[in-house]
């Protein structure tokens, strides 16, 4: 049998919006994933401990604030600092058009906005895994 | 699905009939005078007011701000201009939990979704030119820092020679459903009561006009709760502060009469009208019951009603602007006094003048074209509104119920059950939207291939820089001495036990920041990590 993926749910910044990543925490669990949530206001420095520690192979940010660009940025530098660059980022909230190719660029896997399913997230994680084993 | 297999509920999950009749009514033993009453009587489930609309249309006040000061207070004008009655100080993450600006926890979130607020010389410029004394209501999204902006408030108005309570301003000052529903609680949550409840205090002493707490249902409700626990989560938290409040000597009718709750305005029309009436015969009764209220004013319960964020789609936002329609006429057939309406374009960010005009104008068409305005609590008496409105009584009764043996709010979110019940909520409506159980419009319906594109507001980029640099300015200008006894005297009262506004009003006169006060107060009351249960 193939290994769980494990992956790490985060809300980055100061944002309380926290439904859509339990939402999202519960999906992906019940898509049979390990699943770690850290809670609200972790730092771009927290998120990245907390997934070498817990060995995940995805980080899943929650921005709807609008500080996407600054913390993204801040969490890529980070994991690149830490030599990492096998962890899938994917990033869920409001995010305007015009910046989601702004966090493709800094390496973001995909962005999902507002009225994503989770099928479709769900999806996109197993595509994403299932084309890298081969 | 055909007609007959499906299960007929309302949104929230109470089951419906098809027919509803006068057997209705008399199965769950309903009685005019003791249910309803006339508006302006005990329960009040008609209204607060006999007159209701005839005598004074509702507030109408956008929640509004962002970037600096400066822009925030343009919008504010220009909102006036436009026929707003009221308005609502949107405030930033950073202000929100009191880091200042040049926090390096702010990066990014600076004017975001609010505005930013250091010090008293950003309130002077926020309120620039605004004839404060005419506008109904003023509100402000301060919880866990509610006494700090109370403090920056009553020092504005006391540095120009005004009395404040002739400005009349609502401080949401609900701390606790930042624990479980909102997020940006700061303090452990019993020093958050006791912070909140010394702003009842001051108002009940000083600020008779304030509205010093407004119980907040909706963000509860946002996070994916029913109607029913809405109100019961929110009354639940109510109760932990009345505690406080009456501990200390103060009486119900010293700060009830002038308290506020804050509910959604949701998309299920009847349910919500029922609900916005459940909710003034809940608490007129706990109030007089539980409390032994006399003045008949702390029974009537003021409401503020937001209609739905969540509700509103990225898929078609133009639709927004129906959604909104039926859920502000959810609010003003269930008798609300303050009704603030979403814009079409929130989807995507904070609104455009343009989006946020529409939605006062939806509010405007409402109160001067649609007639329903003429007559009061129109639906009242309707077989299914009271049956509905008996069913959410019971429904919330019950709960409340259940969380005082659970020991009470504080508990319920020390324990994580607040958390637990909202998370599988949402989870279960997520479901239902993905199953195709309930249809949303544009978004799992009636798709468009080519979405039309609307203008988003743009926030100008260099507001966070500008900030910081203002702030430093500040710091630099102080008067250093003033500045050091004040704060000494804060922590020496709060250390004490005291109410806290008094000396925060004197610090924040020194120009202390909000980021520094707050500090000082975590130093005393330390702080709280949210454990991310779901």
């Amino acid at each position: 049998m193939r290994k769980k993926i494990r992956v790490l749910i985060g809300k980055p910044g100061l944002d309380g919006h926290d439904r859509g990543a339990k939402v999202i925490a519960s999906a992906l669990r019940d898509a049979g994933m390990e699943v770690v949530y850290t809670g609200l206001r972790q730092t771009p420095e927290q998120i990245v401990a907390s997934a070498i520690q817990e060995d995940v192979q995805m980080i899943g940010l929650s921005i709807l604030s609008g500080a996407h660009n600054v913390l993204v940025e801040s969490i890529m530098a980070r994991l690149r600092q830490e030599g990492i660059n096998d962890i899938l980022v994917i990033v869920g909230g409001i995010i305007p058009q015009a910046d989601r190719q702004r966090l493709k660029e800094m390496g973001v896997g995909a962005v999902f906005g507002p009225g994503s399913q989770s099928e479709e997230i769900v999806g996109f994680i197993k595509a994403h895994f299932e084309k890298k084993a081969s | 699905m055909s007609q007959k297999e499906k299960r007929y509920q309302s949104f929230s999950g109470i089951p419906l009939k098809d027919l509803y009749s006068p057997t209705d009514l008399d199965s769950i033993g309903f009685d005019y005078n003791q249910d309803l009453n006339k508006s302006g009587q005990y329960p009040y489930t008609r209204g607060i007011r006999s007159g209701m609309y005839r005598d004074e249309l509702w507030i109408m006040g956008q929640y509004s701000g962002f970037g600096s000061a400066e822009e925030a207070n343009l919008r504010y004008r220009y909102l006036l201009e436009q026929g707003q009655t009221g308005f609502s100080v949107a405030l930033d993450l950073p202000t929100q939990i009191g880091l200042d600006s040049d926090n390096p926890l702010s990066r990014g979130e600076v004017g975001k979704v609010g505005v930013a607020i250091d010090s008293l010389e950003d309130i002077e410029k926020l309120f620039d030119g605004i004839p404060l004394e005419k506008v109904r209501q003023i509100r402000t999204t301060a919880n866990s820092i509610g006494p700090v902006m109370t403090a920056l408030i009553v020092a504005f108005a006391e540095k120009n020679e005004n009395d404040p309570n002739m400005i009349k301003v609502l401080v949401q000052n609900d701390p606790l459903k930042e624990y479980f529903a909102r997020g940006t609680y700061v303090f452990p949550p019993d020093a958050a009561v006791k912070l909140a409840v010394d702003v009842i205090e001051y108002c009940a002493q000083r600020l008779t006009n304030w509205v010093p707490m407004a119980l907040s249902g909706y963000h509860i409700r946002e996070s994916g709760s029913t109607a029913v626990q809405e109100l019961a989560f929110c009354y639940a938290d109510g109760m932990s502060y009345f505690k406080d409040a009456v501990g200390r000597g103060l009486n119900i009718d010293q700060f009830a009469p002038k308290l506020y709750t804050f509910f959604t305005a949701q998309m299920d029309l009847l349910e919500e009208v029922a609900k916005f009436r459940a909710a003034r015969r809940v608490w007129a009764k706990i109030i007089k019951e539980q409390y032994g209220a006399n003045n008949p004013d702390s029974m009537k319960l003021s409401i503020l009603a937001y209609t739905a964020g969540g509700m509103l789609t990225a898929q078609q936002p133009l639709n927004n602007v129906v959604r909104v329609t039926i859920e502000a006429l959810a609010a003003v057939l269930g008798g609300v006094q303050t009704l603030a309406t979403s814009s079409y374009d929130e989807a995507f960010s904070i609104p455009t003048e343009q989006a946020v005009t529409v939605a006062l104008r939806t509010q405007q068409i409402i109160a001067n074209e649609s007639g329903i305005v003429n007559t009061v609590d129109p639906l009242g008496g309707g077989y299914a509104v009271e049956s509905l409105t008996a069913a959410i009584e019971k429904g919330v009764n019950e709960y409340i119920e259940r969380i005082i043996e659970l020991g009470g709010a504080v508990e319920c979110i020390r324990s994580g059950f607040f958390q637990k019940e909202l998370a599988k909520e949402a989870y279960k409506y997520q479901k239902s939207i993905e199953s195709g159980e309930k249809i949303v419009v544009g978004l799992n319906a009636y798709q468009s291939e080519d979405e039309e594109e609307i203008p988003i507001f743009a926030a100008d980029p260099e507001t966070e820089a500008r900030q910081v640099k203002r702030l430093n300015e500040l710091k630099r200008r102080r008067d250093s001495l003033q500045l050091a006894g004040a704060m000494d005297s804060l922590r020496k009262d709060a250390v004490a036990g005291k109410n806290i506004i008094p000396a925060a009003v004197t610090a924040v006169k020194a120009y202390a920041t909000l980021g520094e006060i707050t500090e000082c107060l975590k130093e005393v009351y330390g702080t709280y990590k949210d454990p991310g249960i779901y």
